[in-house]
């Protein structure tokens, strides 16, 4: 089948949905790949570099291939070229545009949308909402670094002291955790604050701190992304922020929920305690912005001196590094499409990665598909796969009544109480020094260093051995039956001595310490 | 005079086994410990015969026949000791343990046969259960040790109703008691003794080889009960106190173990754990990606930090030479090397430890999975060396894998993960893993000691 990688034409786009190494891959597969000619040229990559990949370079002829690869969503007119029976991989945002959705349908074509790819883990090497929101946190820090006007990482020179500029990043996903990522490593003091109180862990192992409210969070969702959050919440969360405002240098704000307008995170008021020549990056600006009065694709400069960006093509303004992760995310889904590696797409409407990624087959609309669990067990999967630190889900300790346990001690101890006055004042005596020494080998154990257990165990059955001196005490007897058994007791108890204390001191001489 | 002496001399090992104990808790103490342990045996030893030959008629037949047994069980013991290699640990303390098993056995019927008749209800019952522990810690542990030298299947055993037969001979073996309290009969206690023979074969055959860690400590448990028993038929306060404290000790080890891979101890032990692994797995995972030793050494130059997570593969390929040399190389070269350990990898609790000291590993980089756990996202290369269910990450992310919930190394996080494998075949839960599935992984295939030479020769 062949392939068309089409010149993207929206406004400000310098992406393109193959790169020379995805060719590559492509060709690999079995496809036969066409490249529209100056399709890569924002990205650096030259026709000439597509041909040596293996690729054709036409015209608009790219349009009459069999399946279409794209970054953005078709236009109209785009639209208007697609016949039936082609295949169409883009970003479409179904859940936004059923009109875009109903087109499509009524072309009679199959669409497979980029960014509605299940968040399991099988699928992450096709999630482009990962990889573009990876790169886009990145940028943010970027962007705000070049319209900050000082420095991130603290000095003392002789010039002076510089102080660390302080950035806040709202919303922990995968662009929050590279924004995070990215700010620390340029020196900032990074805090951090997302609704999801579980991914304070991912958070911290980026290096930041974790902003907490005090209030029981919205908890992880089924889907893996945020949802939207209680009143009360909210409240608390408005305090943090416009407390943060007032003291951090650059915000950086990530919470997107999907189907749904941006929330509204900071209001003017907050914008306006900022102080002057400080940032703010809305990554949410596309969707009507995080941020009171950002402007979608805009920078605006507020009366009080604070910079707002809103650029929405973050990912874009690193186009060759965008085009080659979007790229292998289409070589990832196409790999998954042509299991026979023969050039021919096969739709598994059975595999939920698959059915959850199709909008429209053959003009049939299939949006929206069946839920997909993520996961069952809380916080074992944050939204970010890629960097998730996944919690293992502790146990639920069991709630028994406290009554029970008292209640067994006793019964457990008037059972005793029965068999021991039944028995000899010698067996009593015994049974005591039993129970002592139970308890001191749990005591002194139960902190063993885990390396040592193999140690120890050889130890203990040396000790164990023991039972040489029942052998000893009978070896004595009159009776050569009794002989013969002691004496095969006592070889083979003394086999366990020697050779247990032998292997021990063999094992824990070689354990040493640099 | 003699038997105050004796008392006390008792008293005093009994301390220096618990000195023994506690000494092997920690690593600056070990050698102390074991140190402790020989001298607390030496002096019971050296009391007990003293006080045989004191009531001896013929003391110097006595000693001799003493010196012969002592002196053969040394010298297989100590070349056994010295012969083993470390990663034939597990079969050795396995074989080591159905000694006790046996000599409690030996011990128990000795008792009855000493005493006889005249003795009481509760002697009775001491010799029962002491030969009872000993019967089942002897089989169980051959078993054991059968499984891990590999001489046969590790798989679990499945019996019908392998439940209700454990049942029928608990309840069998509770009913040949009575009778032989009542009777006094050598035929109950030998009746009991080869259905307790059959009972530990079956317990251990039951359960799979992934357990063995567990099953092992259990069985060191067994083998302390076992002479705590002997101590109780013998009167003897020394073998009450040393065998509880075995006992006590093996049953936490055990308990720890069962923790560390969120099972319930008493599934384990009934062997439940095989049950459940029963997938014939289709899901599609997708497509796993292979490196070659040149590739993966790219990676390690490139890597300011490093996580190594062995398993039992390798100690099966005895790579842990190469790979400590690769440890070696990578800390000179100035990258922060460490290992990730989980506590359960191997078939021994303890076991890679044990393997890297063997390869003069310094032990402060040879960390729990706890300490490494919360490293791993900031960790350049992760090398995962033969270890496939501790590193799995449908423990902690699929509710409905056999495995789910069990704690394990959280490797995926890392930049880069290299996983060194013979093959694509599954680990011993039976379980498919996705972590070769997973984009930042890639395979290594091949035998592990093969392979990290090569690394070692591309670095």
């Amino acid at each position: 089948m062949r392939i068309g990688v089409p010149l993207e034409s929206l406004a400000g786009e310098t992406r393109v949905a193959a790169t020379p190494r995805t060719v590559e891959q492509l060709v690999d597969l079995g496809y036969a790949v066409f490249v529209q000619s100056g399709a890569g040229h924002l990205s650096s990559f030259e026709d000439s570099a597509y041909v040596d990949a293996g690729a054709d370079i036409v015209g608009e002829d790219v349009w009459n291939t069999d399946v279409i690869l794209k970054i953005n969503a078709p236009s109209e007119v785009e639209v208007a070229r697609l016949r039936p029976g082609q295949t169409l991989v883009s970003l479409l945002s179904p859940a936004l545009r059923p009109d875009l959705v109903e087109a499509l349908a009524e072309r009679g074509v199959t669409a497979l949308a980029m960014d509605a790819v299940p968040r399991i883990s099988r699928a992450q090497s096709l999630d482009v909402l990962s990889s573009m929101a990876n790169i886009g946190g990145y940028r943010a820090v970027i962007e705000a670094a070049h319209e900050f006007g000082s420095v991130f990482t603290g000095q003392v020179t002789a010039a002076g002291k510089v102080p660390p500029a302080k950035v806040l990043v709202v919303g922990a996903g995968v662009a929050g955790l590279s924004a995070i990522g990215t700010a620390g490593s340029l020196g900032a003091v990074v805090r951090a604050f997302d609704a999801r109180s579980e991914v304070a862990e991912q958070v911290e192992s980026m290096g930041a701190e974790f902003l907490r409210i005090d209030v029981e969070d919205t908890g992880p969702s089924a889907d893996g992304y945020a949802k939207e959050t209680g009143e009360d919440f909210n409240r608390k969360a408005a305090q943090l922020y416009a407390a943060q405002a007032a003291d951090v240098d650059i915000v950086i704000t990530t919470a997107l929920i999907p189907g749904r307008p941006a929330p509204r995170l900071l209001d003017e008021d907050m914008v306006a305690s900022m102080k002057p020549g400080s940032v703010i990056v809305d990554m949410a600006a596309a969707n009507g912005g995080n941020v009171a009065g950002s402007v979608a694709d805009q920078k605006v400069v507020t009366p009080n001196g604070v910079t707002i960006l809103g650029y929405t093509d973050l990912p874009a303004r690193l186009p060759s590094q965008a085009s080659q992760l979007f790229g292998t995310n289409l070589v990832n889904l196409l790999k998954l499409l042509t299991p026979e590696k023969d050039g021919h797409l096969e739709l598994d409407l059975d595999d939920p990665v698959q059915r959850g990624m199709t909008v429209v087959r053959d003009g049939d609309v299939m949006w929206p598909p069946p839920p997909v669990q993520v996961s069952a067990a809380p916080g074992s999967s944050g939204p970010d796969a890629t960097a998730v630190v996944a919690a293992t889900p502790p146990s639920p300790p069991k709630k028994r009544d406290p009554r029970l346990k008292y209640l067994w001690m006793a019964v457990g101890a008037l059972v005793f109480a029965l068999i021991a006055s039944a028995s000899p004042a010698v067996f009593l005596g015994h049974f005591t020094v039993f129970a002592l020494a139970v308890i001191v080998g749990f005591y002194v154990i139960s902190n063993v260093s885990h390396a040592l257990h193999t140690p120890l165990m050889a130890e203990t059955n040396a000790i164990s051995g023991i039972i040489v001196v029942g052998g000893l005490l009978q070896i004595d007897s009159d009776d050569l039956v009794v002989k013969t058994l002691a004496f095969l007791a006592i070889l083979v108890a003394s086999i366990n001595i020697f050779g247990g204390f032998a292997v021990t001191g063999r094992m824990l001489e070689m354990f040493r310490k640099d | 005079m003699t038997s105050n002496v004796v008392s006390a001399a008792y008293i005093v090992s009994a301390v220096f086994f618990v000195l023994s104990l506690a000494g092997l808790s920690k690593h600056e103490s070990a050698k102390e410990g074991n140190a402790y342990g020989v001298t607390g045996m030496v002096i019971a030893l050296g009391a007990t015969v003293w006080l045989t030959l004191s009531r001896s008629e013929h003391a110097l037949a006595t000693l001799l026949l003493i010196a012969l047994a002592m002196a053969i069980g040394a010298a297989i013991g100590l070349w056994r000791a010295r012969k083993v290699e470390m990663t034939q640990m597990p079969e050795l303390v396995a074989m080591l343990h159905s000694f006790v098993g046996l000599a409690a056995v030996l011990v128990g019927f000795n008792s009855h046969l000493t005493v006889g008749d005249a003795s009481d209800t509760i002697h009775s019952v001491e010799v029962f259960l002491g030969v009872f522990i000993g019967a089942v810690t002897l089989t169980g542990s051959v078993v054991a040790f059968l499984k891990l030298s590999a001489r046969i299947a590790s798989t679990p055993l499945m019996l019908p109703a392998r439940h209700w037969l454990n049942l029928a001979a608990l309840v069998v073996s509770a009913l040949l008691m009575v009778w032989f309290v009542q009777s006094h009969s050598v035929v109950p206690l030998l009746l009991m003794t080869v259905i307790a023979l059959a009972f530990g074969w079956h317990l251990v055959a039951s359960i799979g080889g992934g357990d063995m860690p567990v099953v092992v400590s259990m069985l060191n448990s067994y083998s302390g009960w076992a002479a705590a028993a002997a101590g109780f038929m013998l009167g003897n306060d020394l073998l009450i106190v040393t065998g509880a404290l075995v006992g006590a000790s093996g049953a936490i080890l055990s308990w720890i173990m069962c923790r560390a891979m969120n099972r319930s101890f008493v599934s384990v032990i009934a062997g439940g754990f095989g049950q459940e692994v029963a997938l014939g797995d289709d899901k599609d995972y997708g497509e796993h990606r292979e490196i070659t030793a040149e590739g993966a050494a790219d990676l390690l130059r490139d890597a300011s930090s490093v996580i190594i997570t062995p398993g039992y593969g390798m100690a099966v390929a005895q790579a842990q030479y190469p790979v400590a040399e690769l440890t070696k190389r990578l800390r000179d070269r100035g990258v922060d090397v460490r290992f990730g350990i989980h506590p359960v990898a191997g078939r021994l609790p303890g076991h890679m430890n044990v393997l890297l000291a063997e390869a003069k590993v310094p032990y402060d980089i040879v960390l729990e999975m706890d300490e490494v756990n919360d490293d791993f996202p900031s960790t350049d290369v992760v090398l995962v060396i033969g270890a496939n269910d501790t590193v799995n990450p449908a423990a902690a992310e699929d509710p409905t894998s056999p495995i789910a919930g069990m704690p394990v190394l959280q490797v995926w996080n890392a930049r880069d993960v290299v996983v060194f494998k013979r093959s694509m075949a599954t680990g011993y839960a039976g379980v498919q893993n996705p972590l070769f599935f997973r984009e930042n992984s890639q395979m290594l295939f091949g035998d592990a000691k093969q392979r990290v030479d090569d690394i070692l020769t591309a670095l």
